[in-house]
This record gives structure tokens, C-alpha cells and sequence, in this order.
């Protein structure tokens, strides 16, 4: 045979058909629907409320989101692989109390930091081990997960509290601090997400986890080392609830043993929100953040017209079925649209 | 790499006393293959002879109990399908094993994407080697597109661009004519005979013995897991084949009996379905065995649905034995007497996880229950005797349908179709993927039916098949009714003729 593999020809040669445009179209079409939901949402908001984009609105604004990014960020990575980590607010609930004790007894914040990173590097190998060496379901098997590590979290904070009081000064500045309005923390997230985005693009382990979730069995026999793969995602995306537990800690100051209770549901949402599908192999990290970023707005929009708060569960819930019937809609327009392609190529 | 004819007879893999099993199952036995490059190499057995294990073994992905793969005549142990890939084995899978969704260019190159610094890929350069690939196999596919929705011969075009991407030396395809037309196999080994003049080693495996003996120089016959001869095609006839393949000889493959057309049992009158069949108007007598041909994507299964009722159609009506079907519903086309068999076995005929005995009681669920509550006792006699009188070949009739052998799945689908006692038939692909054995049964049991006073509409694309069976054919192509044939004027050429849309039909 004579084609010896990667033999780069002139960019001019490369065919970009419709068919490229389309598929391109609707997957910046998802990402940007919800960017536009999410404009007129705040453009309603900001009619009704002239207060609600002052610096301090923009700053709660992204400060409410920052954490849920984060998780959602390391949550997509885990989805994309047809596999879900459940286990997601436990560990941030662990991590953040981790890191409030390390401060506590006069840790170095950085030190503290590490720390909640580092064990939800555990969780996450611990998930990711089960579920790969396992082979159960990933929906069981972190289901086990959220309750083992709620449970040891819960007998080792047992009643105790950390509040802001027992946190260093700066640590507590840092995470209401920020660049005019634009806070610390999300530039922490926001430098997270682009890492994130940029290797599962450019990366060929980063689209090794599009392969194995778009279709396992191929993705084997392609000798995609498949368990490594999914070990991996599980393992950032622990590390990822880790970090946002010494966020939320830095953020709330406030830690206790429920802290995270439930969280992992509203996470998963914001993925799926986000266009990142469930059952694998398509999505991306910066529609889960947008996700993230509606779904936390709602809590400041409502109360801002004055809306009552108990309306945001059912409203994010909405959100939630209203993004999965387009995407549903959406992939049977694609679907068509592509058999009639092939049928005019003959 | 080196040329056939300069090169001595050394083969580029082999397998030496190769033995496999699973639990009690003894998938091969102390086989030896020998794969020369510049050679189209045939692998033929009835299903369950061990073909598939055979071609994991080489693939990387089971290793041998017993036994030696030889690689350039060393030794070699395959730790996973990137060890074999990595030693230029590249295999082309019954079921192609694509990403549906990443692009056409990523599926070739998953794995093995050209980088750029840093490790990072380089998304340029991995576009344009697949329109070189493209080029080169002449077809037009965008690299950028995703794999989903592709035909089934595109996507093979998929894999065997993967194959030459990584200048496979071996490449193995597991029955990659099974879902092709005529020109689409015929584009197929077009490629096939390119690799083989630049020096590749091609194993090939197809149930259809015409293609072996049209593209294959020497053939490897397995039977239940034991190698049988390892020989040169020339000389052998097809009668030669069937006879190592299935350790007897076989009946005719083509058991037609004459049967006198009886009443209308079908007739489809006018029948519209809007952007997938236009027009379409024909009828099956009691007796009759009509032949439906055509290219894949016609349009031919989807008028078998609508007519059972699967899919609505716009116009035109239905009617069983005078029996005005209603638009849209399988249980009154059921009433009526109507069964389909339907394309594909696995996701649409068969409840793989369940038992022989429940998959054929499925269709008889109303026969079969007393006070409200299933009858077991009933179901089970039932489905036995069906099971028996298909010669559905089992361990135990509880065993789940998953554990069964293609050609034998077959077999349950068409018992629990058989069991509703229908009228008129109507099967898709009956004998696509299974073994001459079996399909030569298949086609008696058809042909019994119509003796029976059935009327049955067989899909097919195996044009032996058609004018082997068919008292009638009807052609379709693009959506419409093209022609319709007399058996005794049927022949390849005018069939074929009408499901291009070349004849003046």
C-alpha cells in the first residue's frame, strides 16, 4: 500500500461540504440557544430591575455560578463517556470541610487548597476504579459512593461547624474578591473550563473519551485503552469537586456535614442543560458551563422580580425537559437531514 | 513492501495449532491458517463453525488457549486489537464499528491522530489525509462529517480507509458484502483486487459462495471449530465447498415447488408513503411466492412496514384476503393474518436476552392465556413444537435467544412468526448472514408454505435468492414500482436492469 498515513495536503484540497456546516451549525446552535436564553432572561430581569446589573448584581451573579462550573466542567468529561458521577456532592461537601479543618488549625491556604483537590482525587479514583475494573453501572456504583463518602463525612464532622470566623482573613477576602466585577473565583473556573475545552479538542486522550462514549465497543477494539480513559475522567472530575469544595468554603465560609447534600442532581442538570448528552459521545464543556450559568441565574432572577423562590426548582426542572425535547428534536432534523445526503450521493 | 511473485512463500501472519475456548465451548480446535501477501484468502464455514473467534484471534482481541500467531514467522503475542493494529492487522468487522458521533476523519484516525507540538492534533492535516483516502477509493464522503446516518457501504468505506491509513498489510473483512448491492460490492472489490496487487494479505469471509470464488485465490474451511482443508479455489466447484463446509451434501438451495396461484391474499393498491415510496400497487396470491427486489434504500422495507403497519402511509390502501387494513396498526394487520419478519433480527425480531421459549410465545401472548395470567404450560408446549418443526438447533429451549447461533436466531423469528398461523408473509432479508445449511432450510420451509396456501412477499437482495424462489418479481427502485417479472422471464440482468432504473420496464 502506498499511502503512508498523515501525508498533510493543501488545506485547499479539503472538501468542506454542507453536511460539515450543518453538523457545526447545530452544535454552536445548542450552545448559543442557551446563551440567548440566557440574555433575554437577564434582559427581562434588568427591565424590571434596574438594581439587578450593578457591579454587585454581575459579581453574585457569576460568583452563584463559579462553583457549579466546576463541578458541571469535571461532571461533563465523566458524562461524555456514557458514565455519570453521582458521588460529585458528597465529595465537595468532604473536600470543603477538609480544607476548613487544615485552615482551622492554621494550615497555609494553598496548603488547604491542595488538600480538598487531593481527596477528591481519591473519590474520583475510587469511583473510577469500580466502575471500570467493575463494570457496573456507573449510576450504581457512584449512587454507592455519594452515601459511603456522605456517610464518612458525616461521622467525622459529626455536629461541628466551620464558620467564617475560624477561616484566615485573606482566605475569606479572596473568595468575595475580585477584579471589579468580576470575581476570583470564576477566573479560577473560567481558567479551568478553557483548559478543559482546549484538551478535549486538541488532545487525542481528550477525544479518546468521545470515541469510548460514543461507542464503547469500537472504541476497544480501536485499542483505546478504555478503563485508563475512564479512570481518568472520574479522577478530574473528583479533583474538580474537590477544588470547588475549598471554593465553596472560601466563597460561603460556612461548612458543615450537609454541606453539598443533593448537589450532584442539580450538576447533572446543568450538564444536560448545557447539551452534553447523556448516553454519551457528544457535548462540550462550555455548553455544561452556560448550563451551569442559567440554571444558578434563575435563583438571582426570581427574587430580583420579585418572584417567589420556591419557583426555581420547577422552573430549573422545566429547563431541564425543555433542553433534552430540542436536543431530541434537533438530532432527528440532523438525522434526516443527513439521509438525504447520502441518498443524493447515491 | 515486497511483490507476491518476487517474494518467497512466506506468510505474513499465520496461526499455528491455534485452540479457544469459552467455559465448556470449544470455539477451535488446533487450527493453522496461513495468510500470504498478494493473496485474497477465503474463510468459509457454516455460522458456529469458529470463523469469528478465529478472526479475534487475530484481531488481538481473544487470545489462544493453545497455539502460536506468527507474525513474519515469529512468534507473537497480541496483548489487545492496538498490539494487532500496530503490526499492520487491520479488520473490517460484520458490524461496522464506527463512532457515530465524530467525523468521518476522526474515526480513521482515532488513536493515531497526526500531532502537533506539544502532542496536541493537528485537525488540518488529519482533514486532508482523509480526502486523500477519499480520493483514492473514489468515493465522496466529507471528512467532516459524522459518522451517523452513514449507509452501511459507506461506513465500510470508512473502515476500509482506516485500514489503508495505517498501511495495513492484513486486512481481515468479516462478511463485509452482507448489506451491499450489486454495484457497491462490485465497488468493494474493486479495492479488494487494488490491495491485492500492492501486496496486502486480504481474508475474506462472505456466505455467498459466488463472491468467494469471484474474488478469493485459496480458501480455509472451518467446521465446528476444526479445520477441514486449507486449498486453492481453482478447480472446485461451488457443490465442493458447500460439501467441506457443511460435512455432507446438501440439498438444493432452491427447493421451489410449483404451486398453483390461488385468491388475492395481499393487495396493496396505490400506496403512498410521502419522500420514501410513491405509487406503489401490487398483489400476492395464496401460493405464491413474490420476489421483492431491488438496491438497499429502494424503498422496499419500508413498504413492507407500512403495509404491517409499522409506519403510516399517506394513500392508497391495503387489504387482506378482502380485508380493508386500517392505516397505522399491526395488531388489526396481525388479525387479519399478516406476519413480517423483519430485516434486522437482532433489535427488531428477537428479545435477545430472553428465553427460545418466550421470544417464540411472544406473538401468541392472546393464544396462550387463561384468566387473564400466561399459561406457561401452553407457551411452552407451543414453542416447542414450533421450535421442533423449524429444527431450531438448541441446548435447551430455555436458553436465552443471545446464545444461538445467526442462522438459528433466524429460525426462532420466523417459528414465532409461523406460530400466528398467517395468511400471507412477508419476510425481509430472510437468509441475509446465515449459513448455506441453514438458508437452504429456510428456503425449503418458505417454499412449503406457499405449497401450504400462504402467500409470501420475500425482500431480498441476494438476486440467487430472487430467481431462485420467486414465482414473480417486483422491482423497485427509487421508491417506485420499476417492473415486475415473470419467473420464467427473470433473469440477473433484467432484475438488475430495473433496480437501477435502466430498463424501459
Amino acid at each position: 500500500m502506498t499511502v503512508t498515513a498523515p501525508t498533510p495536503a493543501p488545506a485547499a484540497e479539503v472538501p468542506r461540504s454542507s453536511g460539515t456546516r450543518l453538523v457545526d451549525r447545530v452544535f454552536k446552535m445548542r450552545e448559543l440557544a442557551i446563551l440567548a436564553v440566557f440574555l433575554v432572561m437577564i434582559a427581562v430581569t434588568q427591565t424590571g430591575n434596574s438594581e439587578f446589573l450593578s457591579e454587585q448584581g454581575i459579581k453574585d451573579l457569576l460568583l452563584n455560578a463559579t462553583i457549579l462550573v466546576l463541578v458541571a466542567t469535571g461532571q461533563s468529561l465523566v458524562v461524555i463517556t456514557r458514565n455519570v458521577d453521582l458521588s460529585v456532592g458528597s465529595t465537595l461537601g468532604i473536600s470543603a470541610f477538609a480544607a476548613g479543618t487544615c485552615l482551622q488549625g492554621g494550615g497555609d491556604p494553598v496548603l488547604a487548597v491542595l488538600l480538598a483537590v487531593l481527596l477528591g482525587v481519591g473519590c474520583g479514583l475510587v469511583n473510577g476504579l469500580l466502575v471500570s475494573l467493575g463494570q457496573v453501572p456507573a449510576l450504581v456504583v457512584t449512587l454507592g459512593t455519594l452515601y459511603i463518602i456522605r456517610g464518612i463525612d458525616s461521622i467525622w464532622v459529626g455536629s461541628r461547624q466551620i464558620t467564617a470566623a475560624d477561616l484566615p482573613g485573606g482566605f475569606v477576602d479572596f473568595g468575595s474578591g475580585g477584579i471589579s466585577a468580576v470575581p476570583y473565583l470564576a477566573l479560577i473556573a473560567l481558567a479551568v473550563l478553557v483548559v478543559a475545552a482546549y484538551y478535549l479538542k486538541h488532545f487525542g486522550s481528550g477525544r479518546e473519551l468521545y470515541a469510548l462514549g460514543s461507542n464503547p465497543e469500537a472504541a476497544r477494539l480501536a485499542g483505546i485503552p478504555v478503563r485508563r480513559r475512564i479512570l481518568t475522567a472520574y479522577v478530574v472530575c473528583g479533583a474538580l469537586a474537590g477544588l470547588a469544595g475549598a471554593l465553596y468554603l472560601a466563597r460561603f465560609g460556612n461548612v458543615d456535614s450537609g454541606t453539598g447534600n443533593g448537589y450532584e442532581l442539580t450538576v447533572v442538570s446543568a450538564v444536560v442543560v448545557g447539551g452534553v448528552v447523556f448516553t454519551g459521545g457528544s457535548g462540550s464543556v462550555y455548553g455544561a458551563a452556560l448550563g451551569a450559568l442559567l440554571l444558578t441565574s434563575v435563583n438571582s432572577v426570581l427574587p430580583a422580580l420579585g418572584v417567589s423562590s420556591v419557583w426555581v426548582l420547577a422552573i430549573n426542572g422545566v429547563l431541564l425537559i425543555l433542553a433534552i425535547a430540542v436536543d431530541r428534536v434537533v438530532a432527528l432534523r440532523v438525522a434526516s437531514a443527513l439521509k438525504k445526503r447520502n441518498a443524493r450521493h447515491g | 513492501m515486497t511483490h507476491p511473485s518476487d517474494a518467497g512463500p512466506a506468510p505474513v501472519l499465520a496461526l499455528k495449532d491455534i485452540s479457544k475456548s469459552f467455559g465448556a465451548v470449544r470455539a477451535l480446535r488446533d487450527v493453522s491458517l496461513e495468510l500470504f501477501p498478494g493473496e485474497v484468502h477465503a474463510l468459509a464455514g457454516e455460522n458456529g463453525a469458529g470463523k469469528s473467534t478465529l478472526i479475534k484471534t487475530l484481531a488481538g482481541v481473544h487470545r489462544p488457549d493453545a497455539g502460536q500467531v506468527l507474525l513474519d514467522g515469529a512468534p507473537t503475542v497480541f496483548h489487545g486489537p492496538a498490539d494487532a493494529r500496530d503490526a499492520g492487522i487491520a479488520v473490517i468487522y460484520q458490524e461496522p464499528t464506527l463512532f457515530p458521533d465524530l467525523s468521518i476523519a476522526e474515526n480513521i484516525f482515532m488513536g493515531r491522530q497526526p500531532r502537533r507540538a506539544l502532542g496536541r492534533i493537528d485537525h488540518k492535516a488529519t482533514r486532508a489525509a482523509t480526502a486523500a483516502l477519499m480520493k483514492r477509493l473514489g468515493v465522496e464522503l466529507d471528512p467532516e462529517r459524522p459518522a451517523r446516518g452513514l449507509s452501511i457501504a459507506d461506513q465500510q468505506i470508512v473502515e476500509i480507509a482506516k485500514a489503508l491509513s495505517f498501511d495495513a498489510r492484513v486486512l481481515i473483512m468479516d462478511e463485509p458484502t452482507a448489506a451491499l448491492t450489486g454495484s457497491e460490492v462490485a465497488r468493494l472489490f474493486g479495492v479488494v483486487r487494488t490491495l491485492r496487487e500492492q501486496g496486502s494479505a486480504v481474508l475474506f469471509i462472505s456466505h455467498r459462495l459466488e463472491e468467494i470464488f469471484q474474488i478469493c485465490g485459496r480458501v480455509t474451511t472451518l467446521r465446528d471449530g476444526a479445520l477441514i482443508s486449507s486449498e486453492p479455489l481453482e478447480g472446485m466447484t461451488e457443490d465442493d465447498l458447500v460439501r467441506r463446509m457443511v460435512g455432507r451434501d446438501l440439498d438444493e438451495l432452491y427447493p421451489k415447488q410449483d404451486v398453483e396461484a390461488g385468491e388475492v391474499a395481499l393487495s396493496v393498491r396505490r400506496l403512498t408513503r410521502e419522500g420514501v415510496f410513491t405509487d406503489v400497487s401490487f398483489e400476492v396470491r395464496r401460493g405464491e411466492i413474490v420476489g421483492l427486489a431491488g438496491l438497499v434504500g429502494a424503498g422496499r422495507t419500508e413498504v413492507a412496514r407500512s403495509v404491517f403497519g409499522v409506519d403510516r402511509w399517506d394513500a392508497g390502501e391495503v387489504e387482506v384476503e378482502g380485508r380493508r387494513l386500517t392505516n397505522g396498526a399491526p395488531s388489526t394487520a396481525m388479525a387479519a393474518g399478516l406476519a413480517l419478519v423483519p430485516e434486522d433480527r437482532r433489535a427488531q425480531g428477537l428479545v435477545m436476552d430472553m428465553s427460545i421459549e418466550r421470544n417464540i410465545g411472544l406473538t401468541g401472548l392472546r393464544a396462550t392465556v387463561r384468566a387473564g395470567l400466561m399459561d406457561r404450560g401452553a407457551e411452552r408446549s407451543r414453542s416447542l413444537d414450533w421450535a421442533v418443526r423449524l429444527q431450531v438447533k438448541y441446548a435447551r429451549i430455555a436458553d436465552t435467544v443471545s446464545t444461538l447461533s445467526g442462522g438459528n436466531q433466524q429460525k426462532v423469528v420466523l417459528a414465532k412468526w409461523l406460530a400466528t398461523g398467517p395468511k400471507v408473509l412477508i419476510v425481509d432479508e430472510p437468509t441475509r448472514g446465515i449459513d448455506v445449511g441453514t438458508k437452504a432450510e429456510v428456503h425449503r420451509l418458505l417454499s412449503q408454505l406457499a405449497a401450504d396456501g400462504v402467500a409470501v412477499l420475500m425482500i431480498s437482495s441476494d438476486l440467487p435468492e430472487i430467481l431462485g424462489m420467486a414465482d414473480r418479481v417486483l422491482v423497485m427502485h427509487e421508491g417506485r414500482l420499476t417492473a415486475e417479472i415473470p419467473r420464467s422471464e427473470a433473469t440477473e440482468e433484467s432484475v438488475m436492469a430495473a433496480a437501477t432504473g435502466r430498463a424501459a420496464a
